[in-house]
């Protein structure tokens, strides 16, 4: 075998750094899914009527729906009655600082390099730490309030600002929309929430780290971000998960409402348990991510996707209002047996509304990585404007990439723009960086990084550089 | 000490033996050139001492400063002090041009044991010897070799050597396919490293580069032996006689002369 393979081979064999299981009680209702479970998780976190109506009403049309057959995606058949719905850390009450938080989720935090102390003391950024289901603190809170800044757990949304939580839950993401949103709206657990108000800009980004812990848990995390007229918000989301065998569900729902002039920006680093190199036990990730722009709004998707065994996601932009601009800028690496199909889709509604899709699928060892997009221009989006630029790297030749570019065009105005590469990191380039002293792997990671530039600049700096380290881990192994 | 000897080197690809039997010895402060028609084993030779894959050595041996060179990775040998300045250089897309040379100054460093330089230091270097080889600073803002011309492709080759200052320099006919600027810059590279302890292996085609490099010692490869060396003055011989006598007497290993 030449070195260049080996090299990729050895990449590929790379086994996932972040598989331990952190050891919490967890509180968990019984197994399966019914009426009397959803009936259930609104009790236990005490819901208004008209959000179990709205739990119910998606639970009904669930039983209605069939999972979806499209994504270029195979995996054994869920047993969605063999799934736990709800788990809560036992944590206590109100927290008021870190050190009332368990010693052990903290512990678990250090080994993932998120220590919230240090995020909080050298990078100013406000964390909604989600553990399992249940946020279990929020810091700077007062700072975001004096604002009027609202970023809170979805639950404690619920409480305190239920007008808010009640206009737009759903507004983008209707309950009956696609097989794991609807799932999600009848059994969601808990996720962040973020109001920003008119006119303001949000001083720091808003942070929250996402862990799945519990065993056999399928999570449902709910995030609703609304910027009001006029105002700015960037938000991160950023994961990675215990080492498990069974594989576990993610069906998260995502929506984004941007008013009129606001501008969001939500950026994920993703890096889930992948599976083993069998593509055992990773986890399985269904998630439905939309926004809505209104007048002069702007939406922008950055993610970093180097995690779970499928994933299935298309974060998506609603162009409603006359100029409001989407952007989807993704990297994704398949190794192992990973296997994702992602996108996004970008629906012009607005007249001048502009689109920008850049996406960046790396795969390496069996990884199959799918590109899939739907860029539409209806009727009435005069002058409307799409750049899709889609790239694909191979890293060995066991690999696949496939991209499904869907293109709707129904106002002779627009001007719809597509490009698409494929290509492989030969062992040329790797014996010339060699050559100049440089490591296999050290070449690899070089360039895939300069392969995802063009994503990574669209990330906040922590972030990029953390994203640069994941591709670096995720692709990591031993030359000899 | 020799700075590298060649003995008896045999290596073929795909079952197809390429250099049949190689001996040559470059010591420090020493230029040898090396000529011959088009498919002799010039390529070849500068791979199989930079490491590349492909090839399998069949009988032989190499020692770099007393080293057994075959038995180390090319990212050894680079730290180690041998270059090649490659004939095709590979386009790397994406990759900045100044951070590559600078991950790859810092790696032969580690491999010295030596201190990374840092940003400012680095950039110091850079500019150093940009001026040195007059060459545009906007090449380092580039990806790298990606959408190179063929002669900025070249210089770069140089660059890199002058940044990374190796101790023995392998240039495989940079010198192919350049303007007479290019080809001064190529030669400045060259001089302007030239000292009592490195040693060059110049690879050429063509006499024309010789006269803006001075050769030591001028070799004549031919079917992957080399079957004549001399002084400068062989370059121009072969220049007026051209390489089609090579053919029939290079078949003939009784008329080897080195
Ligand atoms: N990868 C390869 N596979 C097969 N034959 C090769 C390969 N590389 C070089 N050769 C052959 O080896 C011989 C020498 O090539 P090369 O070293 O490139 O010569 P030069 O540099 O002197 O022009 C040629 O006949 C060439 O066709
Ligand atoms: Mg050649």
């Amino acid at each position: 075998m030449t070195t260049a393979e080996s090299t990729l081979e050895e990449i590929a064999r790379q086994d996932y750094k972040y598989g331990f299981v952190t050891d919490i009680e967890s509180e968990t209702i019984p197994m399966g899914l019914s009426e009397d479970i959803v009936r259930l998780i609104s009790s236990k976190k005490s819901e208004p009527e008209w959000l179990l109506e709205w739990r119910l009403k998606a639970y009904r049309h669930w039983l209605t729906l069939t999972e979806p057959q499209w994504p270029n995606v195979t995996y054994p058949k869920i047993d969605y009655q063999a799934l736990y719905y709800y788990s809560a850390p036992k944590a206590k009450k109100v927290l008021n600082s870190l050190d009332e938080v368990d010693p052990e989720l903290l512990a678990t935090f250090e080994k993932l390099g998120i220590s919230l102390a240090e995020q909080q003391r050298l990078t100013g950024v406000a964390v909604d730490a989600v553990f399992d289901s249940v946020s279990v603190t929020t810091t700077f809170k007062g700072k975001l309030a004096e604002l009027g800044i609202v970023f809170c757990s979805f639950s404690e949304a619920v409480h305190e600002h239920p007008e808010l939580v009640r206009q737009y839950l759903g507004s983008v993401v209707p309950y009956s929309d696609n097989y794991y949103a609807t799932l999600n709206s009848a059994v969601f657990s808990d996720g962040s929430f973020c109001y920003i108000p008119k006119g303001v800009r949000c001083p720091m980004e808003l942070s929250t780290y996402f862990r799945i812990n519990a065993a056999n848990t399928g999570q449902f995390e709910r995030t609703l971000l609304i910027a009001d007229e006029g105002g700015y918000v960037s938000y991160l989301e950023g994961c990675t998960a215990p080492m498990r065998d069974e594989n576990q569900l993610h069906a998260a729902v995502v929506e984004l409402v941007a008013l009129k002039g606001s501008t969001i920006k939500y950026s994920t680093v993703q890096n889930w348990y992948p599976g083993d190199k069998d593509g055992k036990g990773g986890i399985y990730n269904f998630v439905t991510k939309r926004g809505k722009a209104m007048e002069n709004a702007k939406i922008t998707w950055t993610q970093v996707e180097t995690g779970s065994a499928i994933t299935w996601k298309y974060p998506s932009c609603i162009l409603q209002g006359d100029n409001a601009v989407g952007e989807f800028y993704s990297v994704a690496l398949t190794n192992h047996r990973q296997q994702a199909d992602t996108g996004t889709k970008m629906i012009h509604i607005g007249k001048n509304t502009r689109s920008t899709i850049v996406s960046k699928g790396i795969s390496a060892g069996h990884g199959q990585n799918t590109y899939r997009g739907l860029v539409r221009i209806n009727a009435g989006a005069d002058g409307a404007r799409n750049y899709s630029q889609c790239d694909s790297m191979l890293l060995g030749d066991r690999c696949g990439a496939h991209t499904f570019p869907y293109i709707d065009v129904r106002n002779p105005t627009a001007q719809v723009e597509h490009e698409a590469s494929t290509s492989k990191i030969g062992e040329d380039q790797i014996f010339y960086c060699k050559q100049r002293g440089i490591s296999a792997e050290d070449a690899v990671n070089m360039i895939v990084n300069g392969f995802c530039k063009e994503v990574f600049r669209e990330l906040p700096m922590e972030f990029a550089v953390e994203a640069q380290k994941l591709l670096g881990v995720s692709l990591e192994g031993s030359v000899g | 000490m020799a700075l590298l000897e060649i003995e008896n080197l045999h290596a073929e690809v795909g079952g197809k033996e390429i250099l049949r039997g190689i001996n040559l010895i470059v010591n420090p402060g020493e230029v040898h050139a090396i000529m011959g028609p088009n498919g002799s084993g010039k390529s070849t030779l500068a791979g199989v001492l930079a490491g590349r894959e492909a090839y399998s050595i069949t009988e032989g041996a190499v020692r770099f400063k007393g080293k057994d060179l075959l038995d180390l990775e090319p990212e050894e040998r680079a730290g180690e002090g041998v270059f090649l300045a490659f004939q095709y250089p590979v386009e790397l897309p994406g990759v900045n041009n100044q951070y590559f040379l600078r991950s790859a100054l810092n790696s032969v460093r580690k491999y010295r044991g030596q201190e990374p330089l840092d940003g400012v230091e680095f950039l110091k270097l850079v500019r150093e010897k940009l001026n040195i080889l007059h060459i545009d600073r906007e090449l380092m803002t580039r990806p790298v070799n990606h959408g190179f011309s063929g002669g900025e492709k070249k210089r770069n080759e140089i660059f890199q050597m002058a940044v990374l200052e190796p101790q023995l320099a392998i240039l495989d006919e940079t010198d192919s396919g350049l303007d007479i600027d290019a080809l001064r810059v190529v030669a400045d590279g060259v001089n302007a490293l030239r000292s009592p302890e490195r040693g060059f292996v110049v690879i050429t085609h063509y006499q024309r580069l010789l006269d803006y490099i001075v050769p030591d010692f001028v070799h004549v490869l031919s079917q992957g032996r080399i079957v004549q060396s001399g002084g400068k003055e062989l370059a121009l011989e072969l220049e007026a006689k051209g390489y089609g006598w090579l053919e029939t007497d290079a078949a003939k290993p009784e008329l080897v002369t080195a």
